[in-house]
């Protein structure tokens, strides 16, 4: 399958990726060449098998609803690269 | 204490207990064998900590110590550990140090041993040479020209060049096992969910499972022991019956079926390696072991659908980094879109920027039944072949990897190329199976040549069994690079 800059520029837009002019370049080869390997997977028939998620089955993992202590507000926003005395900061998103 | 440094972790245990070894002796020893060791095995050190521990275990210290009880020993850089600096090896974590333990790290702590560090890997667990970290990549103690092997490349050249005793890593498509291949260890890789991923920095969820870097299949056991169990934290963890992996070392396989797949032995597996491999059908037919033919006819689809499902997941899980919550953030952006998008293309690497924007385009609507639904049906067929191998023995034998390490810079040049090389290991991820690497030779060059063992799911027994009766008849495992000698001889 061909892949074009543009699906490459698309995919990033979805990534919350920039990629530099040449690194797009590159890219843009590179999985070209991988999906084009992956293609041997279209010579299995597979119209018969179920998709596997996970391969044991588990499901619906419950606990009990049993109230206990939080994180530290502190704690959690001592690695933020900004903030205040009680929230992550940002740029304004909403006008 | 002539060659304190090339004990295991258990003998070391042994010694501890005995009152022969101090545990702060240990701990200088290990802090002094890493800092010497030029590997560029660790990207943290956490010496002081380490120090203060060991005084204080040296207090504590009773006869019915456990086995690992102040051992030092080393922790992959994607396991959080509390108010420690944990970077998965990457700019855009900065100088992330996590609130909270991992629940393995937690566990160990638990079992009395001490850690020296964290160890350098691929950043965010992504690659097989140890050359994708922001922090340079580390070296192989056998020979410094050639890569250890990753992604867990830091955790193997610290066990291997007897930095510490055992390490722990991560293993998502082979990371423990092939840098213990390539490193002349044993690591290994559980059944998936016996470990609690609660703590370990995802790449790939549903394949993602910590493991036992070490020098032995008896020290792997311990470890193992140590960390299994399950975790209320982490709703994939098996309910089962954990421990007695250790106790149940008794190097009896007679009768044990050892299957080996003709699938894993073709085209592109370097002679060298094919034949210490088979060597070890062997030895182990001549401790009892009963050897048989098999084919698994699904190698051919194990790296295509391993990459589509690794990078589909890694996508999802690696959208977190951000800049906004923990770790670093780019300058100069003009709105928050900017902000995560400045940040993200100069904080990641490029090989986590491939494998964002493969498992973007193989969950983007439009390519997401060619390619990720196709990839998890094949995950079926995969499954189902090694359950049907699995029904024929009791394990499988195969290589580790094609070939022994490539020397540094040979692998990144061609991503597609260093993903084939992943072939014998990523199944096992697939199906969610115990696999174990294992020294049993070495090369003309002489660098080491491991073998996998794969059981079924939950017998990570049996697999730590027959590599156990292996170890008694071989010596692959106590050999040591040249450089890790000189240290310890002056002990």
């Amino acid at each position: 399958m061909k892949i074009t800059t543009e699906m490459v520029d698309y995919i990033s837009v979805l990534s919350r990726l920039k990629l530099p002019e040449e690194e797009k370049e590159r890219m843009t080869g590179e999985l070209e060449n991988i999906l084009a390997y992956m293609d041997v997977l279209n010579t299995l028939d597979t119209s018969q098998v179920e998709p596997m998620s996970h391969v044991f089955p588990i499901r619906n993992v419950v606990r009990e609803d049993e109230v206990a202590p939080s994180f530290d507000r502190e704690q959690l926003l001592k690695n933020a690269p900004q903030r205040d005395q009680e929230a992550f900061l940002v740029p304004k998103a909403v006008e | 204490m002539n060659g304190l440094r090339n004990l295991t972790a258990l003998q070391l245990g042994a010694a501890i207990r005995r009152g022969e070894v101090s545990i702060p002796e240990a701990v200088e020893t290990a802090l002094e064998a890493a800092g010497e060791a030029g590997c560029n095995a660790f990207i943290t050190f956490t010496a002081e900590q380490a120090r203060k521990r060991a005084e204080e275990l040296q207090k504590g210290l009773k006869d019915a110590a456990g086995p690992l009880y102040g051992v030092p020993m080393a922790i992959k850089d994607n396991i959080c550990t509390k108010d420690v600096k944990t970077s998965c090896a990457s700019k855009i974590l900065g100088d992330f140090a996590p609130p909270y333990d991992a629940t393995a790290a937690l566990r160990l702590e638990e079992a009395g041993v001490v850690s020296i560090g964290k160890t350098n890997m691929d950043e965010f667990a992504m690659g097989s040479t140890t050359e994708t970290s922001f922090y340079g990549p580390t070296l192989n103690p056998w020979n410094r020209g050639h890569v250890p092997g990753g992604s867990s490349g830091g955790s193997a050249a610290a066990v291997a060049g007897r930095s510490c005793w055992f390490a722990v890593g991560s293993d998502t498509g082979g990371s423990i096992r092939q840098p213990a291949s390539y490193c002349g260890i044993t690591g290994m890789k559980p059944t998936y969910g016996t470990v609690s991923r609660y703590g370990l920095i995802a790449y790939a969820s549903s394949l993602d499972q910590i493991g036992p870097l070490a020098r032995d299949a008896a020290d792997c056991a311990a470890v193992l022991d140590a960390i299994q169990g399950q975790d209320p934290r982490d709703g994939t963890s098996l309910s089962f019956e954990a421990g007695g992996l250790l106790a149940s070392l008794d190097g009896d396989i007679r009768g044990m079926k050892i299957g080996i797949p003709a699938d894993c032995f073709g085209d592109g597996l370097n002679a060298e390696v094919r034949s210490a491999v088979l060597g070890v059908a062997d030895v182990l037919r001549a401790r009892g072991a009963e050897v048989v033919n098999l084919s698994l006819p699904v190698m051919e689809y194990v790296v295509p659908t391993y990459y589509i499902i690794a990078a589909a997941e890694a996508s999802s899980n690696l959208s977190r980094f951000d800049g906004v919550k923990y770790g670093w953030r780019a300058e100069g952006y003009e709105d928050l879109v900017d902000l995560y998008c400045k940040t993200r293309t100069e904080g990641f690497g490029a090989e986590v920027k491939r494998r964002i924007l493969l498992g973007t385009f193989v969950l983007s609507s439009g390519y997401y039944d060619a390619y990720y639904r196709k990839a998890l049906q094949v995950k079926g067929l995969i499954k189902e072949a090694f359950d049907a191998a699995c029904a024929k023995c009791d394990l499988l034998l195969t290589p580790v990897a094609p070939t022994t390490a490539p020397k540094l810079g040979e692998s990144l040049s061609d991503p597609l190329q260093m993903y084939l090389s992943d072939i014998y290991t990523v199944s096992v991820n697939l199906a969610g199976l115990p696999g174990l690497s294992m020294p049993c030779g070495f090369d003309a060059a002489g660098m080491p040549i491991g073998a996998q063992l794969i059981g079924p799911a939950l017998g990570d027994r049996n697999v730590l069994r027959a590599a156990y009766a292996f170890q008694q008849d071989t010596t692959w495992h106590t050999a040591a690079p040249a450089m890790a000698g000189k240290g310890g001889s002056e002990l």
